[in-house]
């Protein structure tokens, strides 16, 4: 016969949420993190000098799935080059009510001149607003991507562009995975690799977040981290919010090392 | 004077007076105010609570901690326009929003919510009305809210509407049996139908309390059915919101969808009221000895009580599913009338004499025993539940099933 108190369990858990936090972000107050490799609105990078990246030879225009992108290259003036190469993107132009973000356009670029930001809070009112030009499309003078007045950028978020290219191998070999193999960016310098499929990344930089990581609290007993499980989970939680500083005067055999 | 009623009320001992009149007059403008700010309280903690046990917030933009939510949804709802369906009947579609809001207040009245209190030399009870009828008139209240429900759902016209109202006839009539029970066996014991006097024989201590002088068993039967009487959940299939689309209230718009929803919440804080003053000794509990303050700490404990059960409530909502229709029948007919009943006549015994009672108890365990049995035997005939009912997975098939229970056995 089955348990009869099993029919307590409900009330026994709908109790016990009460005291777990709540999953809800309030959104527009607060952002959750954005997930590693999230594809956002594109921006076009520049090299370390200022000089920017897109030689305008149109693979991405021809990859475009939808055909949102629009490029005309030019040559460069010899006096005052744009672009280290022969030619440079004299028109750069990407319709926002067309593209899909599939990120195929960061991946054929060969100069990793156009990469996709996290950015998917922006929203116009008219259509000649949605054709974002080289003017808004270009990183600014210190390499943040412009904030237009339509978008919502919150701190920490113009630095998380290029995600989905630094986390696949742009030489297309898997082994390159999360391996540096990308150009530097003004301001930025090189960018650490994003949480790709493999371990070789650096969360803390990128500023991602896995879900799970997250909202640990509200998972499944057996889909709980091992290190996080039990009542030596929780000291080791509680160990590692103390300060770096704190830590050193403890006992070794309290500092949780072999 | 009406010798009765000053048989139930002090205050009319000496006859009626403007002095007397003015207290009634206050007591029932503060009880009203009370059972109003209560309503609004109980939606918003009805949202916050139930939020909190799914891991989410609830209301938080209006006031401190979201607690101007539910005025903010009057206004909205006082704004919205008011639709008639062309096919209702107009009289009974304004009807029957008041036929469920009235008795909601009414059965509050009776409510003992403290002790007694001396203003102006006069013995005031703190309860609006202590009719002689008392407790029955909860259950003639609860039996026109029924009306309201189902000429609600009936005047729609419209087809969702009417299959609630006749959910929700069916459900009410059958509950309303096993909950009159229970009621029978608090009267048994207290002796007398007023409110005040079943207060009053539970005084003392906590061993007084109906809840354990009648073991728990009419209190469980009690709560369940009074959450049936209420249709709320898990015996929400009046309202089913995911089968009838809000059942009798579907076609509702506007001010009278506002009292529908008034008169839910108002129904659960005043059954909620009812079955601490049944089983809970009402304001009974310990009282400091402080000189002029005595009278606000019956009134603290009856609100504390009743805070308890509004949760109970919220509680059951966030926890069980709902009934099928079938289990719903099942469980009303076949379980609690005859359990209610069988504790009735139990209590009745012991009240008489202990032989009497073990009596009962023996009659009442073959009566189980013989009810069982025939449980039993009407699974396996020919229009048992298993034959007309397919189990759940199946598809029914209704033709050959209707072909066998008119044609007979082929």
């Amino acid at each position: 016969m089955a348990n009869p108190f099993k029919f307590f369990n409900g009330f026994n858990l709908t109790l016990r949420h009460i005291a777990r936090p709540t999953v809800t972000t309030s959104y527009p107050q607060a952002k959750r993190a954005k997930q590693p490799r999230q594809h956002g609105r594109h921006v076009l990078n520049r090299y370390e000098d200022g000089m920017e990246k897109c030689i305008g030879c149109e693979l991405c225009a021809g990859v475009c799935p939808v055909n949102c992108i629009y490029v005309r290259g030019l040559d460069n003036p010899p006096d005052h080059p744009v672009s280290p190469g022969e030619r440079y993107g004299y028109v750069y132009e990407i319709n926002y009510l067309r593209c899909i973000h599939c990120d195929l356009c960061v991946e054929a670029c060969p100069t990793q001149a156009i990469t996709e930001s996290k950015m998917f809070e922006f929203s116009f009112t008219n259509r000649a607003d949605a054709i974002y030009t080289k003017a808004e499309l270009l990183v600014d003078d210190q390499g943040n991507p412009q904030r237009l007045p339509w978008e919502d950028w919150r701190s920490g978020e113009a630095a998380m562009t290029g995600g989905w290219m630094r986390a696949t191998s742009p030489a297309g070999d898997a082994s390159f995975e999360g391996v540096v193999q990308w150009t530097a960016d003004l301001g930025e310098g090189v960018r650490a690799p994003e949480a790709g499929q493999s371990e070789n990344r650096d969360d803390v930089a990128t500023g991602s977040k896995q879900i799970r990581e997250v909202f640990y609290r509200h998972l499944q007993p057996e889909d709980v981290p091992l290190d996080r499980r039990g009542l030596q989970g929780l000291v080791r939680q509680a160990k590692e919010k103390i300060p770096e500083g704190m830590l050193e005067r403890l006992p070794r055999r309290h500092r949780g090392e072999k | 004077m009406n010798p009765l009623l000053a048989l139930s009320d002090p205050l009319f001992d000496h006859g009626v007076t403007g002095v007397i009149i003015l207290i009634v007059l206050i007591k029932i403008v503060v009880g009203f105010g009370a059972l109003m700010n209560a309503v609004i309280l109980m939606i918003w903690f009805e949202r916050k609570a139930i939020s909190d046990m799914q891991s989410r917030i609830g209301p938080q933009r209006w006031g401190p901690f979201g607690l101007l939510q539910t005025m903010a949804d009057g206004l909205k709802l006082m704004g919205k326009e008011d639709l008639i369906p062309a096919e209702a009947d107009r009289f009974v579609f304004k009807l029957a929003p008041f036929l469920v809001v009235i008795p909601a207040f009414i059965t509050f009245a009776i409510v003992p919510i403290g002790g007694t209190m001396h203003i102006a030399g006069h013995v005031v009870q703190l309860q609006m009305a202590n009719p002689p009828m008392g407790i029955l008139l909860m259950l003639a209240m609860s039996g026109i809210s029924v009306y309201g429900v189902m000429l609600a759902g009936w005047s729609s016209g419209s087809k969702y509407p009417l299959l609630s109202s006749v959910r929700a006839s069916a459900q009410m009539i059958s509950y309303e049996a096993a909950l009159g029970m229970t009621i029978v066996i608090v009267i048994l014991v207290t002796g007398s139908l007023t409110t005040h006097d079943i207060v009053l024989s539970q005084g003392g201590n906590i061993l007084h309390w109906n809840l354990i002088r009648l073991g728990l068993v009419p209190f469980a039967i009690f709560l369940i059915a009074i959450t049936a009487e209420l249709n709320r959940p898990p015996f929400d299939v009046v309202e089913a919101e995911s089968e009838l689309v809000g059942g009798f209230h579907t076609e509702y718009s506007s001010f009278r969808f506002a009292i529908f929803f008034l008169a839910e919440f108002m129904n659960t804080i005043t059954m909620s009221a009812v079955m601490v003053t049944l089983f809970f000794g009402g304001p009974a509990g310990w009282v400091p000895p402080v000189a002029h303050l005595k009278w606000i700490f019956p009134i603290v404990w009856f609100l504390i009580k009743t805070t308890i059960f509004c949760f109970c409530y919220i509680w059951f909502r966030a926890a069980l599913p709902r009934f099928r229709y079938d289990q719903l029948m099942d469980l009303g007919w076949k379980r609690l009338i005859p359990l209610s009943l069988g504790w009735m006549l139990v209590v009745a015994g012991f009240l008489i004499s202990w032989r009497w009672g073990l009596l009962m108890g023996s009659v009442v365990i073959f009566a189980w025993l013989v009810l069982t049995r025939a449980f039993e035997l009407g699974k396996t005939r020919e229009s048992g539940p298993e034959r007309v009912l397919p189990t759940i997975g199946q598809r029914p098939i209704p033709g050959p099933v209707i072909r066998k229970l008119s044609d007979g056995d082929s």
